[in-house]
């Protein structure tokens, strides 16, 4: 099958199979210009951010003020309003998401499972710009019932619609990892005399721990890039704090709120927004990178 | 024989699982029952032929349809062929080498991209330094870009799932490789194609925030005449309206987005319906 495989990829040298191989070469190769340009984009605005910018002010710094007199650039704020949100929006996510995907993998089967899969990902197919309002007009005035000083913009309610918004994200990766386990796990397990719930924590959990790992980062990268949401529930203060009842300002936040001003090129709030782009642009990646890195491993191991 | 405490374990599993899908069904009930509570009373025929204007109860979304449109229209016409051509490059033609690899890992990072980092790249590249300006083109090549890794992405899933068979039973026949793909493969494929397509704009259509950052426009009261002009969209004369301090705003922000919820999760349950027939079909 391989030999076969192999002659009949070989290519022919017919003019017009030339040119469709040109063309489709072309068109992957588009995808490969957009990360050139990605990161192009960034960096020629970043250096030049630099030149007026140490970079010690800005990996150091605890103010950021780059709209009004006296400028600071300390990056921390951003860095802690975006992590509060993420690592908030993944508190609530992680368990439900978790809990969801092995109930539906090991206790649901057929119709059922398939139709409240597919409930589950309108969770995912609702404008993030729909989550923002739902948290400023129903979550915050509902939670303010109870957390009488709850800012009108918070970090609570933001995290609160990101983790709506990511619970597909995990429970769907995370149910498709805990399928993948194979069978004869589960019937060894009830061999030595299981029971379902024990099959479920004990073996499915565990052998698919990896996937779920990986469905954790993975919606931990999309909470931290998530931008309406946030904008409009968690306020635009850039303050370095962890305390979630307060107003504070993500990264993607900053970089709208730059963008609504009509901010012209070449001044420094135009090169500041690049510069926190870079930074939230690493941290995606950087997460990506793993969770593929930690899927390609579960994939491998039971081949 | 269960003892007491396994039945105790096993019944709070079952219930931990039962109680976890409940909330989440409970968060998309108080989501719905939130928007449309507020929405329902202003939203008629009238507001969606309506231009925005001062006075919410003067306001309509018509320039935020039509924008919606214009930029979805060019979005699908730049994305879909591109992306479906590259997933046949790297299903049909691609060697197993270090550049496929390569071009594979790439399109993987760059689905997980945040939408808001493709806006700057717009911003610098298509509006700034091609000079297209604040315009449908740039906001639709944007968007293109955007919406391109996962139609790759789908496309390449579904080009796997065909079976070789059906290239050896073509080739043996004595079809050229562009006749296999395009009279063989692609039918095969075409369903769990346009599911992976129709997905991705359901996600453009409700994307704002890369049309906010090459400088859509929030408060537009005409519709795009051409490729080069202004233009707005539904998702940000959503925002616009959400973050004015007036009640009234909020609610026709609602009718808004009763409007959008309506469009976005037709297209998603369209894609739901076409893929699980698909896999009963392959079961069957």
């Amino acid at each position: 099958m391989i030999h076969l495989k192999k002659s009949w990829r070989s290519p022919s040298r017919s003019p017009a199979e030339l040119f469709s191989h040109l063309v489709v070469w072309l068109c992957a190769s588009i995808s490969v210009v957009t990360t050139i340009g990605i990161i192009a984009v960034l960096c020629k605005e970043v250096f030049a951010f630099f030149s007026h910018v140490s970079l010690w002010e800005f990996f150091t710094g605890t103010e950021w003020t780059p709209l009004i007199e006296p400028r600071k650039f300390g990056i921390w704020p951003l860095i802690s309003g975006t992590l509060l949100i993420g690592l908030g929006a993944s508190i609530f996510a992680v368990p439900i998401g978790a809990i969801t995907a092995l109930f539906l993998s090991e206790y649901v089967k057929g119709t059922p499972r398939i139709i409240l899969k597919s409930v589950l990902e309108v969770l995912a197919g609702i404008p993030t710009v729909v989550y923002g309002f739902f948290a400023v007009f129903f979550i915050t005035p509902q939670l303010q019932k109870f957390i009488p000083d709850l800012d009108t913009f918070n970090a609570l309610s933001a995290a609160i619609v990101v983790a709506m918004m990511i619970i597909p994200t995990i429970s769907s990766i995370s149910q498709d990892a805990f399928e993948a386990v194979p069978k004869y796990l589960r019937e060894a397990a009830y061999g030595l005399g299981a029971r379902k719930y024990q099959v479920a924590t004990t073996v499915v959990f565990p052998a698919a721990l990896s996937g779920f790992v990986a469905s954790v980062i993975l919606g931990f990268s999309r909470a931290i890039g998530e931008t309406m949401a946030v904008t409009l529930a968690a306020g635009a203060t850039p303050r370095l704090t962890l305390n979630p009842l307060q107003s504070i300002q993500t990264m993607t936040a900053f970089i709208v709120q730059v963008s609504l001003g009509d901010t012209p090129a070449g001044t420094i709030e135009y090169q500041s927004i690049f510069a926190v782009g870079l930074v939230l642009f690493l941290m995606t990646l950087g997460a990506n990178l793993v969770a593929q890195w930690i899927v390609k491993r579960f994939q491998e191991k039971y081949r | 024989m269960m003892s007491w405490w396994d039945k105790v374990k096993s019944a709070s599993v079952k219930t931990a699982g039962i109680l976890a899908l409940f909330i989440s069904l409970l968060c998309l009930g108080f989501l719905l029952w939130d928007v449309f509570s507020k929405g329902w009373n202003t939203l008629s025929w009238d507001f969606l032929f309506r231009i925005p204007s001062r006075r919410p109860e003067e306001a309509g979304i018509k320039p935020a349809i039509l924008g919606t449109l214009w930029v979805m229209t060019m979005t699908t016409i730049l994305a879909v062929p591109a992306g479906i051509l590259t997933g046949i490059y790297l299903e049909e033609y691609a060697q197993p080498n270090w550049f496929t690899k390569f071009i594979r890992i790439n399109i993987a990072n760059l689905a997980g991209v945040p939408s808001v980092v493709y806006g700057m790249l717009g911003l610098a590249v298509f509006v700034r330094t091609m000079g297209l300006g604040r315009s449908v083109l740039a906001g639709a090549m944007t968007m293109g870009l955007l919406i391109l890794p996962t139609i790759i992405i789908a496309t390449s899933e579904a080009l796997k799932a065909v079976p070789d068979s059906i290239r050896f039973g073509a080739y043996g026949v004595g079809a050229s490789r562009r006749q296999v793909i395009w009279y063989h493969v692609l039918p095969e494929a075409l369903p769990g194609i346009l599911t992976g397509i129709i997905l991705s704009l359901s996600r453009a259509i409700g994307e704002s925030s890369p049309l906010i950052l090459i400088g859509a426009l929030s408060f537009v009261t005409f519709a795009p005449q051409n490729l080069l002009d202004g233009f707005t969209v539904l998702a940000i004369q959503i925002f616009n309206w959400a973050g004015r301090p007036q009640e009234e705003f909020h609610h026709i922000a609602a009718s808004a987005i009763i409007v959008l919820l309506i469009v976005t999760l037709s297209l998603n349950t369209l894609a739901i319906f076409l893929r699980t027939r698909m896999s009963r079909r392959k079961e069957g």
